[in-house]
């Protein structure tokens, strides 16, 4: 296999060529260290900001809490597993409504096309976990160790008592935000200050301090060791992410026809690429983007900063790496074309560019998607009943002929009460004339209705007998209905269901 | 037989040794990660054959067997029981009903116990059929009071093995030459008439004098049974072993007598009480 010509093949911190040798080309490349340098600009301000909120967001919402009255549980967002309960806010789910779950996952995953079919790949830039641990892991190490110089020269030094103490601080600094991320994630299941308390006095349950474990651990693996080998081998999320830019999305880019040929920044007839690697150093995945679009990019647009930054320094126009749409690079290209390098060429180039067109059919249907997911959701939400009832009819028997010749059926009917009201109910029956309903165990209000009581957050089940009398005619299959009313008399439930007899 | 092993200039790996028309194959050995994991796989394969049953004959080290581990779980849920069993032990059944606590554990003891021991004859719902009385109904032939009903389970009708057992025995009017064909016929036709189903008014009238004298004195001058010994209601609609004319000459010519066990020795008192709370509680208790 020959090399791979490229015309502007950059050093990366990762050599994505193959060894000159051809005696033993390894199919397999070894992990190469990245250190990225620290930046700072208008791109890394909002990362932070973002880093910021979602750490916030984590961490915090467990604390939230959101009285719902006596014996249950106070916690705004929890997820109650022990006892089949999903808690949002004033939201209270029980589980065969697990849908609405499914559905909110629905939405995040269109919401996500749509973003990213718009601008790129922010979410694996900005508001991936992975991202926002790993930077926050980043920023510790550097914290502590120094910046990327340092670190190497750390790394690459004697192991004396000064590398020791710097790498078992940082390990140390890992384990406790992990610790507290591993914490924080078992406060969404069981209530936050109990099951803290529990935590650090020993008194926690098994599965509790496994599932702590677990996710301390993989925080601290995935964040502190593992970094971008996520994002370029283990996650699915930039495969098909490919699938979701099109030349119209805003990617993170290299003006190459601003910036090539490269030079030094003195040298006459060069771009305004220096080739300082400044946009290398501070990649947190340690790809060059001058090589152009790739996998390996997450698209934080930290480059951006680290460019401009040098730029500036230069006098020359920011922007040489930019979120950019490809669209528009190829447009400045072809403006470009045999243009001498200057500053001619740059106003070419970046008059070439138009407004990136967000509104074309890719971005309608992933809108049209979402709008239509976020509708059904919110139209069964807003439906969704607090109270229903459930009638099963007794199967064996069918039906039971009594001394005096009448029949009757026997049914079971569960009133299912999402609520804490435990406010009776009438049952009232909608069957022809001559049935009549008795419920077992249950007194009859002023009007003859059996007044059925209702459990708090439960299901209430009763017998109820419905009989006609011998000498009615009756068909083999006659349909009825129950209706439940509350105390002003409206209906708040109601079910059908048939009362069976023998063959006339 | 490999005829010619060649190594690969690229990767540096050895090829089979074999060509086909000119194309050869990489003999690329198995990632030491997998191999290692099928070396331990089989290792604790080992080690798992000597802890458990594997082997024919054999019960392993630990001797644990499945069937003997369930026994201390069956144990612990029966331990847990314990307190409300004996409550329901000492109850009566009147006082079992009157307690919301011990009611609702009644009627869901009550219906596992009938599934695993009346169905077979009453009916999965207790609905009976021919010969198996009905428990469903309002029709007890002996008494569907919450005493009457314990009393029939604990002890059962007509069973040998209970001193207690209450039994009667209906005379084979027929079989013993008791009673002609055609008396019988006119029985019967009266006993319709007492149910409202009859269509010869003189086989009635003539009827009507044998059952004063023959059967008013178990079964009530109007046909309303005696529950003492246990003779059914002759002027209801329902019909233990058939309601036609030619079922009730067959039962007057030669009477079905039920038989039901006593349960009171082969199931605990508790149970019986649960049972007897379930029972009454199908529809049809008094």
């Amino acid at each position: 296999m020959t090399d791979v010509e490229a015309p502007h093949r950059a050093k990366a911190d990762r050599p994505a060529e193959a060894p000159a040798s051809a005696a033993a080309q390894p199919l397999y490349a070894a992990r190469q260290k990245v250190y990225p340098k620290r930046v700072f600009g208008k791109v890394r301000s909002v990362k932070w900001i973002i880093l910021a909120l979602c750490l916030a967001l984590y961490y915090v919402v467990p604390w939230i809490r959101w009285d719902r009255g006596p014996g249950v549980p106070d916690q705004a967002v929890l997820v109650d597993i022990a006892n089949a309960r999903l808690f949002f806010f004033w939201i209270e789910l029980w589980p065969q409504e697990i849908y609405f779950l499914a559905g909110a996952l629905i939405l995040g995953a269109f919401a996500l096309f749509a973003v990213s079919s718009l601008f790129g790949r922010l979410w694996c830039g900005f508001t991936c976990p992975q991202t926002v641990w790993t930077d926050l892991f980043m920023f510790v190490e550097r914290w502590i160790q120094g910046d990327r110089n340092a670190r190497m020269k750390l790394d690459q030094g004697p192991h004396n008592a000064n590398y020791w103490v710097r790498k078992s601080l940082t390990h140390a600094v890992w384990l406790l935000i992990a610790g507290a991320t591993g914490g924080a994630w078992v406060m969404y299941f069981v209530d936050a200050p109990t099951v803290t308390m529990e935590i650090l006095t020993g008194r926690a349950s098994l599965e509790i301090y496994f599932f702590f474990a677990l996710f301390a651990g993989f925080t601290y693996l995935l964040a502190g060791w593992a970094r971008e080998q996520v994002c370029t081998y283990m996650c699915p999320w930039p495969r098909f992410q490919a699938a979701m830019l099109d030349e119209n999305s805003l990617v993170v880019t290299y003006r190459d026809w601003r910036g090539e040929p490269r030079g030094k920044a003195k040298a006459e007839g060069v771009g305004d690429c220096v080739d300082c690697y400044a946009c290398v150093h501070v990649c947190p995945t340690g790809i060059d983007i001058r090589d152009g679009q790739q996998l390996e990019c997450i698209g934080c647009g930290l480059c951006v900063d680290a460019c401009d930054s040098v730029m500036g320094k230069l006098g020359r126009p920011k922007g040489l790496v930019a979120f950019e749409t490809l669209k528009n690079l190829a447009a400045s290209e072809a403006a470009t074309a045999g243009m001498a390098p200057g500053p001619e060429r740059t106003r070419a180039g970046m008059a070439a560019r138009q407004l990136p067109r967000f509104i074309r059919p890719r971005t309608m249907l992933y809108a049209g998607a979402l709008t239509l997911v976020a509708a059904v959701m919110l139209g069964a939400f807003l439906m969704r009943s607090t109270l229903s009832v459930t009638v099963l009819r007794d199967r064996a028997p069918l039906f039971v002929r009594l001394s005096d010749g009448s029949v009757r059926n026997a049914y079971t009917i569960k009133l299912v009460n999402k609520t804490r009201d435990e406010a009776p109910l009438a049952l009232t029956l909608q069957a022809p004339e001559g049935f009549r309903m008795t419920v077992q165990d249950v007194d009859n209000d002023a009007e003859g209705h059996p007044m059925l009581a209702r459990r708090a957050d439960g299901i209430a089940q009763y017998r109820v007998f419905i009989t006609v009398p011998a000498g009615q005619r009756l068909a083999e299959n006659t349909p009825l209905s129950f209706r439940l009313l509350d105390a002003q008399g409206r209906s708040v439930a109601s079910q059908s269901s048939n009362f069976l007899g023998p063959k006339p | 037989m490999p005829t010619k092993i060649e190594k690969d200039a690229v990767t540096g790996r050895e090829t089979t040794g074999h060509e086909w028309d000119g194309l050869k194959e990489l003999n690329t050995p198995l990632p030491k990660w997998w191999l290692w994991t099928f070396y331990a796989s089989i290792a604790f394969a080992v080690v798992w054959m000597v802890l458990y049953p594997s082997l024919p004959f054999w019960r392993g080290t630990t001797q644990w067997i499945a069937r003997e581990a369930i026994v201390g779980e069956v144990a612990e849920a029966n331990a847990r029981n314990a307190p409300m069993m004996a409550r329901l032990r000492a109850a009566t059944p009147e006082q079992i009903v009157a307690d919301p606590q011990m009611r609702e554990f009644a009627l869901a003891g009550g219906r596992v116990a009938f599934a695993n021991n009346c169905a077979a004859c009453h009916g999965a719902g207790g609905q009976g059929g021919n010969g198996f009385p009905a428990l469903v109904d309002d029709d007890w032939l002996w008494g569907g009071s919450l005493a009457a009903i314990h009393q029939t389970i604990a002890h059962g009708i007509r069973t040998a093995e209970d001193d207690e057992a209450r039994t009667s025995v209906m005379p084979r009017f027929g079989a013993d030459g008791m009673l002609t064909n055609v008396q019988i016929g006119d029985v019967a036709e009266y006993v319709l008439s007492l149910s409202g189903r009859s269509t010869d008014a003189d086989s009635v009238t003539r009827g009507q004098a044998i059952f004063a004298e023959n059967c008013a004195s178990c079964h009530g001058d109007q046909g309303q049974g005696n529950r003492e010994f246990g003779a059914p209601r002759l002027n209801d609609q329902v019909w233990l072993y058939g309601g036609g004319k030619a079922d009730i000459i067959a039962m007057v010519r030669n009477p079905r007598l039920g038989v039901m066990p006593a349960w009171h020795a082969r199931l605990d008192p508790a149970v019986v009480n649960m049972l007897t709370v379930f029972v009454h509680s199908l529809g049809g208790g008094e």
